[in-house]
């Protein structure tokens, strides 16, 4: 299908395009006509839209860049789970990707992929195609429903939401809890490691038991761990669910959900079934899907990997990855992501102009987690490249915080607003 | 106090100027600033923080040096910047304060 009339004028009027359509309204053609060096980013998200804005910026605005993005707003997933908590709203996380257009001049294109040709080098939608020079790919994660009997991507999206990218379904979990029963179990069931956000589930118990212990008090909170142990800041975590939700928050490791039963809201684990009133499935992820259309993923692995000078795909050329569908010993984080999308932006402009990547790049890396409605602990780590082993490497004296503070519950909602801002505008 | 921040800002001015007055940077110059880049979660584009951490742009070099070797000894404590400071060469440290001083305030 080809854009029709109205479509053209949408975009038109969003500032997209001007003079694109050679007149030609039938036959599915480039989308956006192509004026010299060109680089195509598919994923809005924190590493896409970096990529996206630092390319701009950096290669002084002598390279194109189109951005694809399914999602015509941007939700922040970083601190989703205080909407669960209550000390924020959805709306409060949501921003646009108009600056990205006006001030840096980023060419937005909202569709749906369908394909990647590398060989042609040309990403396909169903109103046609664009075609690249170099093509990053920012996908961002996908849940492995398969792995979970009785688990779909219906399911999650009607009555078992994950909310593990927020929208939607952190709303609709948020009035599930708000419907449940004072004295009902909220369950929560982690997957097995690398999973998008490694403290993420941990903070999510904190935030609903929060919310409970103001609301309705004689509720549980259940974390069902897949993992042998809590994977981040554990013993910050348990100090917040023992000093702050006394009684409240129960951890059971090495649980992994295996079937569930969607109307009785029981799952089963190897060991044992558990009934709740509100069950919050947290599936195993992979590689986003648009890494698996390009040939991205790897016959051993469920992500990219990638060469950290570039983050060139190691399997095709000219197509980059960055974000959480990359293969590394790094967290999946939104700060990650936008560590990623910096190199790769340098490097793509340094190779444009007939250059080679910095050889010495250095990402940092810092996740808060707000245990209550003011206060946080943090991770932080700066990550180099080790010229050996070709991987990057945490650097000595990266490490969380000695304790939970209100200093660093408002240090985090600073880094927020940094973060979003350095991502969007 | 005055009379130091007055200082300061000179310096950051001098600075300023004489990187600007400065040829078009060669590639290998880059490293400085995405070494830096690697602060703008916290601290904002280029050092531009919109919320309460410090603003890093036009800081003056002695100053950001002298805080982040601090930060990097412990002599000085704060929340993260123990965490971060302590990846970092004092070379490197010194790359980073030339990118904030050339940005403008």
């Amino acid at each position: 299908m080809s854009l029709d009339r109205r479509d053209f004028l949408k975009l038109g009027a969003a500032g997209i395009v001007v003079g694109v359509f050679p007149g030609c309204a039938t036959s599915a053609g480039e989308i956006v006509r192509k004026n010299g060096q060109r680089v195509v980013i598919v994923g809005g998200g924190f590493g896409g839209a970096t990529a996206a804005k630092y390319i701009r910026m950096w290669g002084e605005e002598k390279i194109e860049v189109v951005l694809v993005e399914r999602n015509t707003q941007f939700i922040s997933c970083p601190m989703s789970n205080t909407v669960l908590g209550g000390s924020r709203t959805i709306n409060d996380l949501t921003y646009n990707y108009d600056t990205l257009k006006k001030k840096y001049g980023v060419k937005l294109v909202h569709g749906e992929v369908t394909a990647i040709d590398p060989q042609k080098q040309t990403v396909i939608l169903a109103d046609g195609y664009l075609s690249y020079d170099r093509l990053i790919v920012a996908p961002g994660v996908d849940f492995m429903f398969d792995q979970i009997e009785g688990l779909n991507a219906r399911v999650a999206g009607e009555s078992l939401p994950h909310a593990w990218k927020a929208g939607a379904q952190t709303v609709m979990l948020k009035k599930q809890i708000e419907s449940m029963r004072d004295g009902g179990v909220f369950a929560l069931s982690i997957p097995k490691a690398p999973y998008r956000c490694p403290p993420g589930p941990y903070e999510r118990a904190c935030q609903v038991a929060f919310y409970l212990k103001n609301n309705k008090p004689k509720s549980k909170v259940l974390i069902l761990d897949a993992n042998p142990d809590i994977t981040s800041k554990k013993g910050l975590f348990t100090a917040a669910w023992k000093e702050l939700y006394p009684g409240m928050v129960e951890y059971r490791a090495n649980a992994a959900v295996m079937k569930v039963d969607v109307a009785g809201r029981i799952v089963k684990t190897e060991f044992e079934d558990v009934k709740a009133d509100v069950l919050n499935i947290i599936p195993p992820m992979k590689a986003g899907m648009v890494a698996n259309m390009a040939g991205l993923v790897g016959a051993e692995s469920r992500w990219c990997a990638v060469d950290f000078l570039s983050y060139e795909s190691k399997l095709q050329k000219n197509i980059h990855v960055i974000g959480d569908s990359v293969l590394a010993a790094l967290p999946k984080s939104g700060h990650m992501a936008t560590s990623h999308a910096k190199v790769c932006a340098a490097a793509i402009i340094e190779l444009m102009q007939g250059r080679q990547p910095d050889a010495n790049p250095s990402i940092a890396n810092t996740c808060y987690s707000m245990v209550s409605n003011n206060e946080a602990m943090h991770v932080a780590h700066v990550y180099r490249f080790n010229a050996e082993k070709k991987e990057m490497i945490a650097a000595e004296g990266g490490g969380v915080s000695a304790a939970r503070s209100e200093i660093e519950g408002t240090v985090a909602n600073y880094w927020l607003k940094n973060v979003l801002a350095d991502v969007l505008l | 106090m005055n009379k130091l921040r007055f200082q300061t800002f000179t310096i950051a001015f001098i600075t300023g100027l004489t990187l600007s007055s400065a040829p078009v940077q060669a590639a290998g110059d880059n490293h400085s600033r995405n070494l830096a880049a690697s602060c703008a979660a916290c601290h904002g584009t280029d050092g531009h923080s919109v919320a309460g951490t410090p603003v890093l742009a036009g800081m003056d070099k002695k100053l950001f040096v002298t805080q982040m070797k601090d930060f990097k000894s412990g002599a000085r404590t704060g929340t993260v910047m123990n965490n971060h400071a302590k990846g970092y060469s004092d070379e490197e440290f010194e790359k980073m304060a030339d990118f904030f001083a050339a940005q403008k305030r």
